[in-house]
């Protein structure tokens, strides 16, 4: 059974219909990556499957089960690293794992949060307020964030925006030691270096529907990027 | 929806239950007693002035049923049907308070008086402006009928609760003009008030029924064009 | 249960200590308090006898206004910073956020009338402070943070949302003015709490009706 089953998925806001029918399945421990121009849905995507948003019709299946059935069960498998942090300023990192270790149950909390701020690197900084964060560093505890709770799936919205080449660089070694095997990942980005470098499966979106889908190692840079600049262009 | 024939023998039964409802109010029903001339022609404004309000409360609990269904369904209509009863009731609103007003003045010599009806009255009217104001305010338009639903069941569940506050309030400053002593409807008027009252039902579910076709025409048409132009 | 009952504290927890350290809410509406209270001072100064006479309304209206600046802010920073999402990714139900913002909202709404209580006994030379005008307040406050929390919900997603607001929440609240300014002048004309037990009633339905219809619509205001 695929860990991720999407069918027929639609989205409309208003007139408006992002998502056009999207088909995907997911199997476990995969890291996907999904790229696409503005506009495509690549958010939206993400965020239904988070259950911060209803689809306007399809089913959407996470371990078998039914999200609109059952919405809090399936957070509890989620962690979500969107374009905004969602860290609270004021707080310092330390604080701020901890309230979200809270609003998990997570057990035993003081160890998880020690050893995710050493993963990140941010121990030494965990007193610190996240107002005197720079953005990487605001990534990188956004993705100790998501991990608080150690879920299985890991959905990543563009989790390089705003971020200079070195950044990136430590947030994609990061994410490829925390994804692995034990984890099924979702990321959407624009990099398509840094993409193709994580993933295992590449997806294109575009104008609401899949419009690629392969093997990572069946697709080379070069054969991406052409195709991909036709998308981002030509809109579909 | 609405057959364009159902809709005509609404039409012309409401119409015609106005047009009778007015020789009632204003020929068939006894003028009142123990009231001046002035008085007494005055007095007949209560086959208009009672019913809109009545209305307005019923138009209003029309939103509310209808907001609670939409947020359990999720179908566009029911937001439509709040929507549209809800500019309704608006519209009785503000004709029961004018018709009160221009009762009040040559009764009671004043345009206004802070008796609990008509204060509650007002604060449903600003109610439910604020309900439009709230409609307006909101771009995308499912999200639109989501929090205009969830809003029209706090307003609609908080007339009774305002009514009785500021009923409770009025006791310590007895209001002197009681609206009852001189509505008063004596023997025979009842039948005009009922008529009235019925004639007025009519009235507004003629007009819901027209504004809901004139709105599903409206989503029909821009539906149309936004197909064209894509 | 025990979950649920986590993430409230969690979420109330957070938003206290967040405020301890910015103070934005609390500062804004303790100056914005105090400026009222000065205007109306000069408002009624010169027409009226005594100015005790116009102590309840004043109280009343101070704190409507000032809580109405105070319960904007809650929801305007969690969405300004996107964090709102967070909140919603909690494996509990979206209630429990909810009861916790309401009750931080609660306790800096609270805070203010601390503030404000001695200040109108020092501008308006009353005796006002007692148990059972605090009980009064209280009960009041309760019913202001369970409509204005999930007004505030409301209005953050919309345009014009610091006017939304006041527009949408002073109809629906206006009982609980009436009502404490009633109370009030009872128990600042030494009429003991058992006679207003009407009122007090009142407020009480209130508080427990709006809280019961906010536990169940909170859900389709936060979700997207």
């Amino acid at each position: 059974m695929a860990l991720i089953e999407i069918e027929g998925l639609e989205k409309a806001f208003g007139r408006h219909r992002v998502l056009r029918g999207i088909h995907l399945t997911i199997e476990a421990g995969s890291a996907v990556v999904l790229f696409g121009p503005n506009g495509a849905g690549k958010t939206t995507l993400l965020r239904i499957l988070a259950t911060l948003s209803r689809p306007s019709a399809g089913r959407v299946r996470v371990a078998g089960v039914e999200i609109r059935a059952n919405p809090e069960g399936i957070r509890r498998y989620l962690g979500l690293v969107g374009h905004m942090p969602l860290l609270y300023d004021d707080l310092s990192a330390w604080e701020n794992l901890r309230f979200y270790a809270r609003l998990y149950g997570v057990e035993r909390p003081e160890a998880r949060i020690q050893e995710l701020l050493e993963r990140v690197g941010l121990w030494p900084r965990r007193k610190d307020l996240v107002r005197t964060f720079s953005r990487g560093m605001m990534q990188r505890l956004a993705i100790a964030r998501a991990l608080v709770h150690n879920p299985p799936i890991l959905l990543l919205d563009e989790p390089d925006t705003g971020l200079d080449p070195q950044a990136a660089e430590m947030m994609t070694t990061l994410l490829r030691e925390v994804g692995g095997h034990a984890r099924t990942v979702l990321m959407t980005t624009h990099h398509l270096e840094r993409g193709l470098a994580l993933a295992d499966r590449v997806l294109i979106l575009a104008g609401g529907r899949l419009v690629f889908d392969a093997e990572a190692a069946a697709v080379s840079y070069n054969d991406l990027r052409p195709l991909y600049d036709r998308y981002v262009a030509g809109g579909v | 929806m609405m057959s364009r024939r159902i809709l005509t023998v609404l039409n012309l039964a409401a119409a015609a239950a106005m047009v009778g409802a007015i020789y009632m109010a204003l020929v068939q029903a006894p003028a009142a007693i123990n009231l001046t001339e002035t008085d007494r022609w005055a007095q007949r404004i209560i086959y208009f002035h009672v019913p809109t309000a009545w209305l307005s409360m019923l138009a209003f609990f029309v939103t509310f049923v209808a907001a609670i269904l939409y947020l359990v369904r999720s179908q566009p209509r029911w937001d439509m049907l709040a929507r549209c009863s809800a500019e309704l009731g608006v519209a009785f609103t503000i004709a029961a308070t004018a018709s009160g007003s221009i009762w009040a003045k040559p009764a009671w010599n004043t345009w206004w008086t802070w008796d609990p009806r008509l204060t509650t009255y007002t604060i449903v009217l600003l109610l439910y402006i604020a309900y439009f104001m709230l409609r307006g305010a909101i771009e995308e338009p499912e999200r639109r009928a989501r929090f205009a639903s969830v809003y029209s069941i706090f307003a609609f569940v908080s007339v009774p609760i305002t009514f009785m506050s500021i009923r409770w309030w009025n006791t310590i400053h007895p209001v002197i003009l009681d609206p009852n002593e001189d509505f008063g409807l004596g023997p025979g008027m009842t039948v005009a008030f009922v008529f009235c009252i019925l004639a007025f039902t009519l009235l507004y579910i003629a007009l819901l029924a027209n504004r809901l076709r004139l709105e599903y025409t409206i989503e029909r048409v821009a539906a149309l064009r936004a197909r064209l132009l894509t | 249960m025990k979950r649920y009952l986590q993430v409230i504290a969690a979420v109330w927890w957070k938003d206290v200590r967040v405020e301890l350290r910015s103070k934005d809410i609390f500062t804004g509406m303790a100056v914005f308090a105090a400026l009222a209270l000065l205007i109306l001072n000069f408002a009624f100064e010169l027409r009226i006898p005594d100015k005790r006479l116009v102590v309840p309304g004043v109280l009343w209206v101070t704190v409507a206004f000032a809580s109405v600046l105070g319960l904007g802010r809650a929801f305007i920073s969690e969405k300004d910073r996107g964090s709102l999402a967070g909140l919603l990714l909690a494996p509990v139900d979206r209630s429990a956020v909810y009861f916790g913002k309401m009750l931080a909202n609660l306790v800096f709404l609270l805070v203010v009338e601390l503030f404000v209580l001695p200040l109108i006994v020092l501008f308006f030379n009353v005796t006002l402070i007692s148990a059972p005008l605090l009980l009064v307040v209280a009960l009041g406050t309760i019913g202001l943070a369970v409509v204005g929390t999930i007004f505030s919900a409301l209005t953050v997603n919309t345009r014009a949302r610091e006017v939304l607001l006041p527009i949408l929440l002073f109809p629906i609240i206006l009982p609980v003015l009436v009502g404490g300014i009633r109370m009030t002048i009872g128990l600042l004309e030494g009429e003991p709490l058992s006679k207003l037990g009407n009122w007090m009633q009142l407020l009480i339905i209130f508080d427990i009706l709006y809280l019961v219809i906010a536990f169940l619509t909170f859900d389709y205001v936060v979700e997207e």
